[in-house]
């Protein structure tokens, strides 16, 4: 009898106490969201209002379209093409750089000599701003044999030196191995904090039980690298599908569109073309491709992770 | 590339420069500007002012040093000159000035006398009412102040034969070569007509030179060759049809540039990777001599020299020749494409500011202008200011033009121009053909007049 009456006297004082800690919840987030509400939600429903306009940026928006923006985005030629550029990177991403990347974590994360050294050697174009490395990576792509590099390599191997970014078939690929140079370094990172993760024993148990190198690898260290693996994957997607300041620089989307992006061909439209209702409308799209991908990536693939089945 | 970083950098400077001396002049330009003008203006209509004193409002942009300093000697004499009148200076930089120009304009109160480049800004401005037709003031006296000025200049201001601004500087796009190179590949003189051209680039191949540097990265040195194709083959009339719509960008004479310039392109005349090139790339094959020619407009040397290794570019080697005539094409050879800088006059100015800007664009002025080679003079007789023979054959050309096509990306809304640059482009690397190039254009242009 006691007993019970304790309890609900318990659960009674518990309501205020959980309405304080609600209180105290939100006051703590509240500063966070009206700077999250201000800066990111309001320009997301602006730009969403301007994407239904013809408007090119002086006074307000009055030659309402509807979804007519969006049906000339998907009827045009252009922006499939910038869309295909970028899954294109995205797949070359996956299959190349992120492998290549994890190559790299294994060698430098082992007591090799001199890995600190290249461990900061591999880091640092991912330092470098964008700007910079395009800018570094032009001169490199010079097709004059006098000022660009690999045409001077090529003229002195008695090859002939090629147009690189000047040619509509080689530009996407020098673009790639660009975005390769910057950004293997911070994968290379990832992999190899989670590589520390990875305890010792189960390596050397591994190793006593018989297994060679490959196995080890294959057996051992992958699948215990899994979380790691789907954050890295994820950052490389979301980053590729919003590419632009290397692009912009090095090559304007150009030769003709061939190595336009999404984020590229929103910026001519929208501040060379001044088609700002289009460029919503494009910036809009673009949104929801990385916010679906997010989600299905979130829910098919990474649950696990948040599941705690880790690895 | 470089280029532009090289101006950002400058303008960031001169910004913070003209802030800190504009301090002083800002209470002033934020005085309700109109009011003091119009009133006053009004009366010194009727009578000579005896105690009011007639402000005029003058903005513009030259942040040089010298340049600057040289526009309030004007105004001083000006001033010293006429006791009646004040004349408020506001200098701006380029960037700062387009926005503020956009706010002001917003609220219906131009400055008296403000920068320029006439065009498609211009002609908004003017259909808005926000300027004042000054038609009358150049035609007054049996047009003595209009026969002053080079005529196709002149005409980049004026909309529907009214015009609402004045140039004080005109440049012109045209071929900068390489005598060396030419007398190599056994060229005796400069083409005149367009199958010479071809005929040259022809012989300079053959002699193993690169004929033309070329920046198609870039598009708008691109996009030089196919808007002096149009203008030598359709000339004033072809322009003016398009852009008052009685005609099409898609016409004839587009389709025409564009194949003409396919002929150009068939004979891979330019460097090697031109078309992910800068203009920065094609002005150093030009300053190290390792192009024959490049078409650009008369800040050409200057860059070149900039991006050669000795700073000198290829100094006594260089020439100059205007853009050849297109054999059976409607344009006059003397037309002219390029662009400069000059004054609109606000809606509300005083006579007395449009007294003032007679007299900015008199020989005297231009003269001394010209003499420290911030600007093109327009006016006849002021080309005794320009020291350098070449830029000198540039300013007689530009004068000598009865047409004078601005710059497609000024002429034309900024989207259109956009096009015209990427359908070009698209043109030099096979993968539009000319009925597609003009097609793009008319079809953006008719969007965006609708």
């Amino acid at each position: 009898m006691e007993n019970s009456v304790e309890e609900r006297k318990e659960t009674l004082s518990a309501s205020p106490r959980r309405a304080s800690l609600v209180l105290t919840v939100a006051l703590f987030l509240l500063p966070a969201f009206i700077l999250f509400a201000a800066f990111v939600v309001y320009p997301m429903l602006q730009s969403l209002y301007y994407s239904l306009f013809n408007w090119k940026g002086f006074g307000p928006a009055v030659d309402f379209v509807g979804l007519g923006n969006y049906q000339r985005i998907l009827t045009d030629r252009a922006f499939m093409k910038a869309l295909g550029n970028a899954l294109i990177i995205v797949v070359l991403s996956l299959t190349l750089q992120l492998p290549l990347s994890l190559a790299m974590a294994l060698m430098v994360g082992r007591d090799l000599p001199g890995r600190r050294f290249f461990r900061t050697i591999f880091f640092m174009p991912y330092v470098f701003s964008e700007v910079i490395t395009a800018i570094m990576w032009m001169g490199l792509f010079n097709p004059d044999p006098d000022r660009g590099l690999f045409n001077a390599f090529l003229v002195l191997l008695g090859l002939k030196p090629q147009a690189w970014l000047g040619d509509p078939h080689q530009v996407l690929g020098c673009i790639f191995v660009v975005l390769t140079w910057k950004y293997f370094g911070f994968h290379m990172l990832l992999y190899m904090a989670g590589l520390q993760n990875i305890p010792q024993e189960i390596e050397e148990a591994a190793l006593i039980d018989g297994a060679n190198g490959r196995q080890l690898i294959t057996h051992i260290v992958l699948p215990l690298l899994g979380g790691t693996i789907r954050t890295s994957v994820y950052l490389s997607v979301l980053g590729a599908l919003q590419q632009f300041g290397v692009i912009w620089v090095m090559t304007r989307g150009g030769p003709v569109n061939a190595s336009d992006v999404m984020a590229t061909y929103m910026y001519r439209y929208s501040f060379i073309r001044f088609w700002l209702g289009y460029g919503s409308a494009v910036a809009f799209v673009m949104l929801l491709i990385s916010l679906v991908f997010s989600l299905a990536y979130l829910r098919l693939v990474r649950q696990q992770d948040y599941l705690g089945g880790g690895y | 590339m470089q280029h532009k970083l090289v101006r950002l950098i400058g303008l960031v400077v001169l910004a913070t420069l003209v802030l800190a001396a504009c301090r002083p002049a800002t209470p002033a330009a934020t005085q309700p500007p109109q009011q003091a003008p119009t009133e006053v203006g009004e009366t010194a209509t009727a009578v000579p002012p005896t105690e009011h004193k007639v402000v005029i409002t003058w903005w513009h942009i030259s942040t040089a040093e010298e340049h600057k300093a040289l526009w309030q000697k004007f105004a001083d004499e000006y001033m010293a000159a006429h006791p009646n009148v004040e004349i408020q200076i506001t200098v701006l930089e380029n960037e700062a000035f387009k926005s503020k120009m956009t706010t002001v304009m917003q609220s219906g109160n131009p400055p008296d006398i403000f920068q320029s480049w006439g065009g498609g800004v211009m002609i908004e401005y003017a259909k808005a009412g926000l300027l004042k037709d000054i038609t009358a003031d150049l035609d007054a006296d049996g047009g003595a102040w209009r026969s002053t000025f080079s005529p196709g200049a002149l005409g980049v201001y004026a909309y529907q034969g009214r015009n609402y601004g004045v140039p004080w500087d005109m440049g012109m796009v045209g071929f900068w070569y390489n005598k060396a190179l030419f007398a190599q590949a056994g060229i005796e003189t400069p083409p005149t007509t367009w199958s010479e051209f071809l005929e040259d680039v022809r012989k300079l191949k053959a002699a193993g030179i690169t004929p033309i540097a070329l920046g198609a990265g870039d598009k708008w040195p691109a996009m030089f060759y196919y808007a002096y194709l149009a203008v030598r083959i359709g000339g004033q009339e072809a322009f003016d049809k398009a852009y008052s719509r009685q005609g099409s960008f898609a016409d004839e004479p587009f389709v025409e540039a564009g194949r003409k310039l396919q002929e150009l392109i068939a004979l891979q005349p330019f460097q090697d990777g031109f078309l992910g090139a800068t203009y920065g790339d094609q002005a150093t094959l030009m300053g190290n001599g390792k192009a024959a020619m490049e078409l650009m407009g008369q800040w050409a040397p200057a860059v070149e020299k900039d991006n050669s290794p000795d700073k000198q570019g290829i100094g006594d080697n260089l020439g100059w020749f205007p853009f050849p005539m297109v054999e059976g094409g409607a344009g006059d050879p003397n037309d002219a494409f390029g662009g400069g800088n000059g004054f609109a006059i606000g809606k509300n100015a005083p006579p007395e500011a449009i007294d003032f800007v007679k007299y900015l664009t008199s020989v005297d002025c231009q003269v001394q202008l010209a003499k420290i080679n911030v600007a093109l003079p327009v006016v006849k007789g002021a080309e005794v200011g320009i020291s350098d023979p070449l830029l000198l054959a540039v300013q007689q050309g530009a004068a000598k033009a009865k047409y004078f096509q601005l710059y497609y990306d000024q002429a034309l809304p900024p989207a259109v121009g956009s096009v015209v640059n990427d359908s070009v482009q698209a043109l030099f690397a096979g993968t539009m053909t000319p009925e597609e190039v003009a097609q793009a254009i008319e079809d953006s242009f008719a969007q965006e007049m609708k």
